[in-house]
């Protein structure tokens, strides 16, 4: 390889990155809902055990990612209990797919992104909300129009920091779905093979260097729609 | 006709009050902590009271023992709160409008009403973030108002304003009731606000109400309630422009104990207005002074005596077809030998009338 196209990526590279955004976005946008409905429950709502459901969605944060790969590959595996019901219902095979790769990342990125969202529904007035129930809003009319365009800066957080540690995830993504190029093989566990390979060197750099460059565009990206959403929700 | 009835216990603070609110404006008033804010949260059903009964007009809001609890959002209780609590996303415009779309029924109040009468029409493409404090309680008081409320609560909605501001907002609360006859129920530690807006007070001290009536009955009495000593003795005299004395820069009051000279009132002559007469802007002379600044002068029968302590002595007189009240020092009656029956003259400076 010549040093006119050492910036250039091998399809292969491209190949990783393409797979990278697309196993993250799908796994942002996957669990981006589910991320606000329990952000809002834990905020908001008042249950027994709400301390127990706190621990679990945090659970990945602090687990091994092997261990949460191990686990989703009990459960969701073509053989496991939910993985079983899939594959039988509709189909759906998860294990050593890229789908899979999306889950596994949406797991291990789940408490971040519901962390996110939590700190910015705390941070939104309860009063607001009290001033638009005696305005007549009921309680889904009040989220709608009143909590959800409040906490708009929170989803936004809560969804790029998710897309960038679902970009990095490498334990729970090569247990759960394995490290098959083209279909599982993102962009951290390319640049581990590449590290591996003799002569891998270069490709490796270059795909490090592709991380950063997307961490950062993805930082940059996110202060400027952080403060498009400041301007139009008027917060100070 | 209102009435609340409710008991509420917080901690170690009991709330049990019980008063009638009529169609005017009610002021409860009581320092801070005597549990106005619960009263009012109590009727706009954002807190829940233990037992007790809360109807506005011929609906049950709330009752304990017929198990009848609206839920807030279909009370029709317009809130305005101390803070505004103005939606930070929405313009102007859609503040205001926000509980008017979500209004059922006849909607009398609409938006060119509210925007003329609150002086909002500049403001309609604005933020809340840009309008000043005075600015935001007014649009805070139309967003209450287009949401077609059976009754307007206010929760001190002044108090985070300073005087200038103050000032700017009042003329407009005080045209409200007339403009849009809703009942008002509002919530004050500022005896200035109760002597302006009340046409009814409820006196609240320590959870409980302390006396409750019209303004004139409530602090009309030569035994002054504790809790109305900051609104101070005075009465009300109901009245009715006869003439302007533009060159002068006065307004000719007739009321039941004389003809007042007040200073220029901006009203048609034949206006009803009522004037209250504090107490402590009413001088005694035994014999009509000469030479003197003060323009209203009655002849008055002292009807009754009071010391509500050793150095002070109230009298309430009957003047003319009314009745008048003073607040002097005691010595000042000693020395005017003053007595049931006596026969004096009652001294009122114009500027103490000033609105």
């Amino acid at each position: 390889m010549d040093s006119a196209n050492a910036f250039l990526l091998t399809s292969a590279e491209q190949q990783a990155l393409w797979l990278s955004l697309t196993v993250a976005l799908r796994s942002v946008a996957f669990s981006l809902p589910f991320a606000v409905a329990v952000a809002w429950f834990l905020s908001r709502a008042r249950f027994p055990g709400k301390t127990l459901i706190d621990g679990l969605v945090h659970l990945p944060l602090v687990l091994p990612p092997v261990v949460v790969g191990y686990l989703l590959l009990i459960g969701f595996g073509t053989r496991g209990p939910i993985g079983h019901w899939l594959l039988d219902t509709f189909g759906i095979r998860l294990a050593f797919t890229s789908e899979g790769a999306s889950l596994a990342t949406a797991v291990m990125a789940f408490p971040l992104m519901v962390r996110a969202m939590r700190l910015a529904l705390d941070a939104v007035d309860r009063g607001l909300e009290d001033a638009a129930r005696t305005l007549g809003a009921g309680a889904f009319d009040r989220f709608r129009t009143i909590t959800l365009p409040l906490m708009l800066p929170g989803i936004l957080a809560g969804g790029i920091v998710a897309f960038a540690a679902s970009l990095g995830e490498f334990g729970a993504v090569i247990t759960f779905a394995s490290n098959i190029p083209g279909e599982t093989q993102t962009l951290p566990l390319a640049i581990y093979q590449a590290i591996q390979t003799p002569d891998g060197d270069a490709m490796a750099a270059r795909l490090a260097l592709l991380s950063i460059i997307l961490a950062f565009a993805g930082l940059i990206l996110s202060e400027y729609f952080a403060r498009r959403i400041k301007a139009m929700t008027g917060a100070t | 006709m209102s009435d609340v009835a409710i008991t509420k216990r917080l901690g170690t603070f009991t709330l049990d009050v019980a008063f009638e609110a009529g169609s005017g404006v009610t002021v409860l008033f009581g320092r801070s902590g005597a549990g106005k804010s619960t009263i009012v949260k109590a009727i706009a059903g954002l807190v829940n009271p233990d037992s007790g009964r809360i109807r506005i007009g011929n609906t049950i809001l709330f009752d304990s023992d017929k198990r009848i609890d609206v839920p807030a959002q279909r009370r029709g209780a317009g809130v305005v709160f101390q803070d505004g609590r103005l939606f930070p996303h929405l313009t102007v415009r859609e503040n205001l409008l926000y509980g008017f779309t979500r209004a059922r029924g006849e909607k009398p109040i609409d938006l060119a009403t509210v925007t003329g009468v609150l002086g909002l029409e500049e403001l309609l493409a604005r933020r809340p973030a840009t309008l000043s404090g005075g600015e935001r309680q007014r649009v805070a008081v139309g967003r209450a108002l287009l949401a077609q409320p059976r009754v307007l609560l206010m929760d001190e909605p002044l108090a985070s304003l300073d005087a200038a501001r103050k000032d700017e907002v009042l003329p407009y609360l005080e045209a409200l009731n007339a403009h849009f006859s809703i009942p008002v129920i509002y919530v004050t530690h500022d005896a200035g606000e109760v002597l302006r807006l009340a046409s009814d007070v409820v006196l609240l001290a320590n959870g409980t109400v302390a006396a409750s009536g019209t303004l004139n009955a409530v602090t009309s009495r030569l035994d002054l309630p504790p809790e109305a000593e900051a609104l101070g003795l005075g009465a009300v005299l109901e009245g009715r422009i006869d003439t302007h004395d533009a060159s002068a820069g006065l307004t000719h009051v007739a009321t039941p104990v004389g003809v007042f000279k007040v200073p220029l009132l901006a009203r048609e002559p034949g206006t009803r207005v009522a004037l209250r007469v504090n107490a402590r802007d009413v001088a005694i002379a035994l014999v009509r002074p000469e030479a003197i600044s003060v323009q209203n002068m009655f002849d008055a029968t002292v009807e009754e005596i009071r010391n509500p302590t050793p150095h002070v002595t109230r009298l309430a007189l009957h003047t003319g077809e009314g009745r008048l009240l003073a607040e002097l020092t005691a010595d000042a009656a000693r020395r005017l030998r003053l007595a049931p029956s006596s026969k004096v003259v009652a001294l009122v400076k114009s500027v103490a009338l000033a609105r």
